[in-house]
């Protein structure tokens, strides 16, 4: 009864985070943004900062009418933001932001998270099939395309952290993890983080979405609720992101005090990595479908090959 | 019957249910989106057997990488969103013959191969990635080889077959 108990409370916990951090990394893109490119954003909502015009957004969007288009394939329309949004949330679950601060420890985490992150594309799939409507296939394509490139590096990349620290575990990665692997490591970071973005279709890989071409392309028809959800998808997908560069490149919870204050180094990496991905949307700029291929298959697929090779043999050195 | 016992048999209902509508839906989109049923299915009734890493690979591979690869080549060829008509072949008969005759054969070969053999799906060694990698990399290791050679071949062939077409291309400006 009482594991039962703790299971729950974990699992209340998670989804307390994942109801809370990616709104806060939404409000800091918010903020973010607006200084970075010289300008005041809405200042007046709430007071200081104008901090409430999140939650007046949440209330606009709740307030919508829900528009199914007559010619869309209604009930894949209605699924999609719920396929694209889950995932991110059950991924969650096997995080560790702390020694034991986990939601549900797993043998195999590595594989679950990579596993279950895929299935989350499958919803931008069916938003842009079945909105039938041609801005939205064309994303949808797009978004296939993308996918299918970054998906490789993304995966060989994240090998790389579990090989050296022998397991599949996340906590298990995060305890053998040593400040050096920042340094060997290195290449296997750029290439996880760069394919991570992709894979979100985040500035400047949002190509899929392009709102000046393609009109946000998969979520063109949608409105209200359903588009906040694609919204909340893509900032809890930062957070995931973030979370799972920290857990398997940046050594998680690891730093001076962790006993007492890892899961503070924990949120604190996770927020300087969510922070990045921020700043690279207001940064760089978009990149062309060629560029994106030509980066994915002859950029990240061979820094990715080299960095196991290199992960191997340092692994074979050691014994 | 145990609660493992009644979700296997509720996720295998699952598998053949959806994996019938894969085959008789007359939207060419929705038969893919079944699929991803019909996988979901299948890894959970891996997972129930204690077999974790299989079932995450599973959903890794087929849902991830494959079916969108399909649901890619849909969206290039032809798929709109109404009800499509002749998308049944007219070998159904056939078809569905032929299924069930390859069924019954591997359920055949699979109980009088293994019909006696009993697992504890209570220990949780069996399906694990380290037993997996211990039976793989020792046991297993000259057939896994064999394997990726195969694999390497067909990705070799792939790639001659689709720059063959395109030099001869450049040939003839």
């Amino acid at each position: 009864m009482a594991d039962a108990l703790e299971l729950a409370l974990r699992l209340v916990l998670v989804l307390g985070a994942f109801l809370v951090l990616p709104l806060l990394v939404g409000q800091t893109e918010h903020k973010v943004m607006a200084h970075m490119q010289s300008r005041v954003g809405p200042m007046y909502a709430g007071g200081f900062h104008g901090w409430a015009q999140l939650i007046a957004d949440g209330v606009k969007f709740a307030q919508k009418e829900d528009v199914v288009p007559a010619a869309a394939d209604g009930a894949v329309f209605r699924l999609a933001p719920a396929v694209a949004m889950v995932p991110y949330l059950v991924v969650l679950v096997a995080i560790p932001i702390g020694p034991g601060l986990v939601g549900q420890e797993l043998d195999i985490g590595l594989f679950f998270v990579l596993a279950v992150m895929g299935v989350g594309v499958l919803g931008t799939l069916m938003a842009g099939w079945a909105s039938a409507n041609k801005y939205s296939l064309l994303g949808g394509m797009r978004v296939a395309a993308q996918l299918m490139a970054y998906e490789l590096p993304f995966v060989l990349a994240a090998v790389s952290p579990a090989m050296a620290a022998r397991t599949l575990s996340l906590s298990g990665i995060v305890e053998a993890w040593e400040p050096w692997w920042l340094i060997w490591q290195l290449p296997g970071l750029v290439v996880f983080f760069v394919a991570g973005l992709a894979e979100l279709q985040r500035p400047p890989f949002d190509m899929p979405v392009a709102d000046s071409e393609l009109v946000f392309g998969p979520y063109t028809e949608y409105t209200g609720l359903r588009f906040a959800l694609f919204l909340l998808a893509e900032y809890a997908g930062i957070v995931v992101l973030a979370a799972l560069t920290t857990v398997l490149f940046l050594g998680g919870w690891q730093g001076p005090f962790a006993d007492q204050l890892g899961w503070l180094w924990s949120l604190t990496k996770i927020g300087v990595v969510a922070l990045l991905v921020v700043w690279l949307r207001v940064a760089v700029p978009r990149l062309r479908a060629d560029q994106l291929q030509r980066l994915a298959w002859q950029a990240l697929v061979p820094i990715a090959l080299f960095q196991l090779a290199l992960t191997s043999a340092v692994g074979v050195w050691n014994g | 019957m145990s609660v493992v016992g009644l979700l296997f048999l509720l996720m295998g209902a699952m598998a053949v249910g959806s994996a019938l509508l894969v085959v008789t839906t007359a939207r060419l989109v929705h038969s893919a989106l079944w699929l991803v049923v019909t996988l979901g299915a299948l890894a959970g009734c891996y997972l129930l057997l204690g077999a974790e890493f299989v079932a995450w690979v599973q959903i890794l591979i087929y849902v991830g990488a494959v079916v969108v690869l399909l649901l890619f080549a849909l969206m290039l060829t032809r798929a709109p969103t109404g009800v499509q008509t002749g998308l049944t072949t007219g070998n159904r008969v056939v078809a569905a013959a032929t299924a069930g005759v390859v069924g019954l054969v591997l359920v055949t070969v699979v109980v009088a191969g293994f019909g006696g053999a009993r697992v504890s799906v209570d220990e949780e060694s069996v399906g694990s990635a380290t037993s997996m990698g211990d039976a793989i990399f020792r046991h297993w290791v000259l057939p896994f080889e064999v394997l990726s050679v195969l694999l390497l071949a067909a990705l070799v062939g792939a790639i001659v077959l689709s720059r063959g077409r395109a030099s001869s291309g450049e040939e003839t400006p």
